[in-house]
């Protein structure tokens, strides 16, 4: 009893107790990253293709789960049967016990495609403009010969699509605005000049679908034609396929490449099928944008206010109570700051803006309306406290020796803070950008009120001037997530894409963390390393 | 153990004092409420004037009645134990005690011909006259040059040349230059104590004061740093005045040309050095000299 009461007093037990809650927490930690990362990163790797026989006949697809027997109900096995187009569902419960001589057939195939999901199958051959020119074995190597060619292709479509489609489309609609400010004021010399210039976009716009439709067609001319398990055809283009996997006959290091190519398409390509496929370069961009544009605008509201209140403001009652508002302001559910940003910036401001210099546009808005500028605006009053705080602790910390060199020298108030105080808190300002970066890149529900779409059809940045469009809609990660989980045509196909998602998220904050922390780093170490 | 003096606290004579004229003050002289002062001291210019010098921090008075003179080109050390007032009478020669909220000075200052507490005054051009030390070197997070220069750049001077100039004259100044030359771009926190205080006295050189205050400058370094301080200090005196609270009381007898003795907010005595430390004339400045007090 001695030894046991000598023991507490020494404190040797809540040495351990604090260290084993410790290990907890970050067990718990390393159990969700892990959990995430193990959901998501396992789904590019190419999963064997089981055909079984049924009753109904045979099926052909992955194993993506099981269920086991549990009251009346026998145990249960989840396929993947792609082909929606055919069966018009991409996945099949199966009784377990039905599944006699599962077999891994070698010329069963994968083929990721631009539209219903994947098909799975056999090719049985390949047609160039109608010709049959390959059937069996033969057209299937065909087939993988051909694919880069039309990926290629593919990509030329698209980025012509987007490019010089698109800018052209904005040119002309620039005139447009031009034309309907010119007729009111009825300059008919300025008008034949627009006329011409319309004219001569035309022309190109015309030169440009010509040789889209060239691409096109090109895309268009080789066919595969496959066959489901059960003995459907169907038709496909080769322009239409992404990917040829066949995931039976692939050695080890075919597959790591399909895997590598599969999350290099994820990371750096747009979405396709309403978010369910394809890759998420734009929710990733978006994220990281807002993030960026956030903490521009964040970090002087914040050091501003911090330093009056710290430096200028007469430490009084009326000090503490804005200090207590301003901590308060942390509190306040992120939804609410989606409701005040909807209201006061995007209609208020935004409407504002528009009246005054996007008048010729109206009714159609430009900052009216949701938009990265807007969303940003709203994240940074979410996480202007933070900032406060962090830079009022920081300013406090600066010791007063300091000051009073500074002051002794004659500087005035304002330069003593600017030269001397202000350099020495930034590392301290940067851990508050830190905390603030780390709350607004997962802030979701303000910004589905405040400018996030689910497809953003242009980026916030881009080549065309004035290069950053503040006020375009723009996709962001966590809403991504949202959307293709619970909003999706098809969630059970996207379920991987959540975890994914949701792991380059994790990636994106904490990529934007290590940023900022370095940053810190670099500062510390030219401050001399001393205060923080 | 309070000493009561049967003396009423003057007025305060901000305003209606005329205007002050430099050299003798005979007048002032005969007042016989004055503390005793070296008759020597008024042969030479008077560089700092301290008349009637109140200072209440809220309700408690931390300084009555101080008269002091400081002639040019000398240095006057302020002795006492703690808690006397000797940094606080420094603090109001620059006004740092402006910084703190609710201290109330009365009377006057006189730092050449300004005075410095007069509504007028503009705080900042007159701690650009008077340069600081302080008791624990604060060296900004800078480089050694940005340090050095810091004072001519808040001025605007941003002519690379003339502050080259500056801080080579400067640090030579402080007897630092030889060490730190060949390093101007490094950081200053990576001096040694000593090295450090003498790059504050170089900052506070650079701006070309006329009066350098100095709080106990040497309590934080090694006997060698403190030397060489010491010897700056006699160097210094050929060109600047120089006031400086020490409570190490060698240390007053080896640089200073005149002590100050301060006890309880009050100025007991001042005279030379060597009278002060070989025959003081009052009973409580030999007890603190000698050790048997404070």
């Amino acid at each position: 009893m001695r030894r046991m009461t000598e023991r507490l007093r020494q404190g040797g037990v809540f040495v351990w107790f604090s260290g084993t809650l410790l290990a907890f927490c970050l067990a718990m930690i390393l159990c969700l990253v892990g959990f995430i990362a193990a959901k998501g990163m396992g789904y590019f790797w190419p999963s064997p293709l089981v055909q079984v026989q049924t009753p109904e006949g045979p099926v052909l697809g992955e194993i993506t789960g099981q269920e086991p027997a549990r009251g009346e109900e026998t145990a249960k096995t989840q396929f993947r049967v792609g082909n929606r187009d055919i069966y018009g569902q991409d996945f099949r419960w199966l009784p377990t016990a039905s599944l006699a001589t599962p077999k891994c057939p070698k010329d069963a195939l994968l083929i990721e495609r631009l539209e219903y999901g994947p098909f799975i199958g056999r090719i049985v051959s390949l047609s160039h403009e109608g010709h049959l020119v390959a059937t069996g074995p033969a057209a299937m190597s065909g087939a993988l010969d051909r694919l880069p060619e039309t990926n290629r292709v593919r990509r030329h479509i698209q980025s012509i699509e987007k490019g010089q489609v698109g800018d052209l489309n904005r040119r002309i609609e620039r005139i447009r605005l031009a034309r309907r400010k010119l007729e009111t004021r009825g300059d008919i010399a300025a008008l034949q000049a627009l006329d011409t210039r319309t004219a001569q976009l035309q022309t190109t716009y015309d030169q440009v679908q010509t040789s889209l439709e060239q691409s096109r067609a090109e895309a268009k001319a080789w066919t595969l034609g496959l066959q489901t398990v059960d003995g459907q055809d169907k038709e496909l283009p080769l322009g239409s396929v992404v990917r040829i996997v066949p995931a039976n006959a692939m050695g080890l290091l075919d597959k790591l490449g399909v895997y590598l190519s599969r999350l290099w398409e994820f990371v750096a390509d747009d979405p396709r099928e309403s978010n369910t496929e394809g890759g998420i370069f734009p929710a990733i961009f978006g994220t990281v944008m807002m993030v960026l544009v956030m903490s521009v605008l964040v970090v002087p509201l914040g050091v501003i206010t911090a330093l009056y209140l710290r430096e200028y403001a007469r430490q009084g009652w009326l000090v503490r109570a804005v200090r207590v508002a301003v901590n308060n302001l942390a509190g306040v559910p992120s939804i609410v700051f989606g409701v005040f940003g909807l209201g006061f910036f995007v209609y208020g401001l935004g409407g504002s803006i528009d009246q005054l210099f996007f008048a010729d546009s109206l009714p159609t808005p430009t900052y009216g309306t949701g938009g990265i500028l807007w969303a940003s605006l709203t994240l940074a009053l979410l996480t202007v406290p933070v900032v406060v705080v962090a830079t009022e602790e920081a300013l406090g910390a600066v010791a007063r020796s300091q000051r009073e060199a500074s002051l002794a020298m004659g500087a005035t108030k304002w330069q003593t803070l600017w030269n001397v105080v202000i350099p020495s808190s930034t590392p301290g300002i940067l851990t508050g950008l830190i905390l603030a970066i780390a709350r607004g890149a997962g802030e979701v529900a303000p910004l589905m009120l405040t400018g996030v779409v689910k497809l953003a059809p242009s980026m916030p940045l881009d080549g065309t001037f004035p290069f950053l469009h503040l006020d375009r809609k723009f996709m962001h990660l966590g809403f991504h997530i949202y959307d293709v989980g619970f909003q999706s045509p098809n969630s059970e196909a996207a379920k991987p894409m959540v975890f994914m998602a949701s792991f380059l998220l994790l990636v994106v904050v904490v990529v934007l963390n290590l940023f900022a922390l370095n940053l810190r780093r670099k500062l510390r170490a030219r401050l001399g390393g001393s205060t923080f | 153990m309070e000493i009561e003096d049967p003396r009423p606290v003057p007025e305060p004579v901000l305003l209606q004092v005329p205007p002050p004229s430099t050299g003798l003050r005979p007048a002032s002289l005969q007042q016989p409420d004055l503390p005793l002062t070296d008759p020597s001291v008024l042969s030479a210019p008077i560089m700092l004037q301290v008349e009637r010098l109140n200072l209440f921090y809220g309700d408690k008075q931390a300084l009555s009645d101080i008269h002091l003179k400081v002639a040019r080109n000398s240095v006057m050390s302020f002795i006492g134990p703690s808690g006397c007032g000797k940094s606080t009478l420094l603090r109001c020669l620059n006004r740092m005690n402006d910084l703190i909220d609710d201290v109330r000075v009365q009377g006057r200052v006189l730092l050449g011909d300004t005075d410095i507490y007069a509504p007028e005054t503009d705080v900042i051009a007159l701690r650009k006259r008077a340069g600081m030390v302080f008791q624990k070197s604060n060296p900004f997070p800078k480089s050694i040059f940005e340090n050095v220069a810091y004072g001519l750049r808040i001025q605007g001077q941003s002519d690379r040349n003339l502050l080259e100039e500056a801080v080579e004259r400067s640090l030579k100044g402080a007897g630092l230059w030889d060490e730190v030359k060949d390093r101007l771009k490094d950081s200053a926190q990576g001096l040694s104590g000593g090295q450090q205080q003498r790059l504050c006295i170089a900052r506070a050189l650079a701006v070309r004061p006329e009066i350098i205050l100095m709080d106990e400058p040497c309590s934080a370094l090694d006997p060698i740093a403190t030397a060489r301080v010491e010897e700056l200090i006699l160097e210094l005196k050929r060109e600047f005045t120089i006031v400086i609270v020490t409570h190490n009381m060698q240390q007053a007898a080896r640089v200073s040309d005149h002590t100050a003795f301060f006890w309880m907010g009050k100025l007991i005595e001042t005279d030379l050095t060597e009278k002060m430390f070989t025959n003081p004339r009052q009973r409580m400045t030999e007890d603190y000299i000698t050790g048997r007090f404070g």
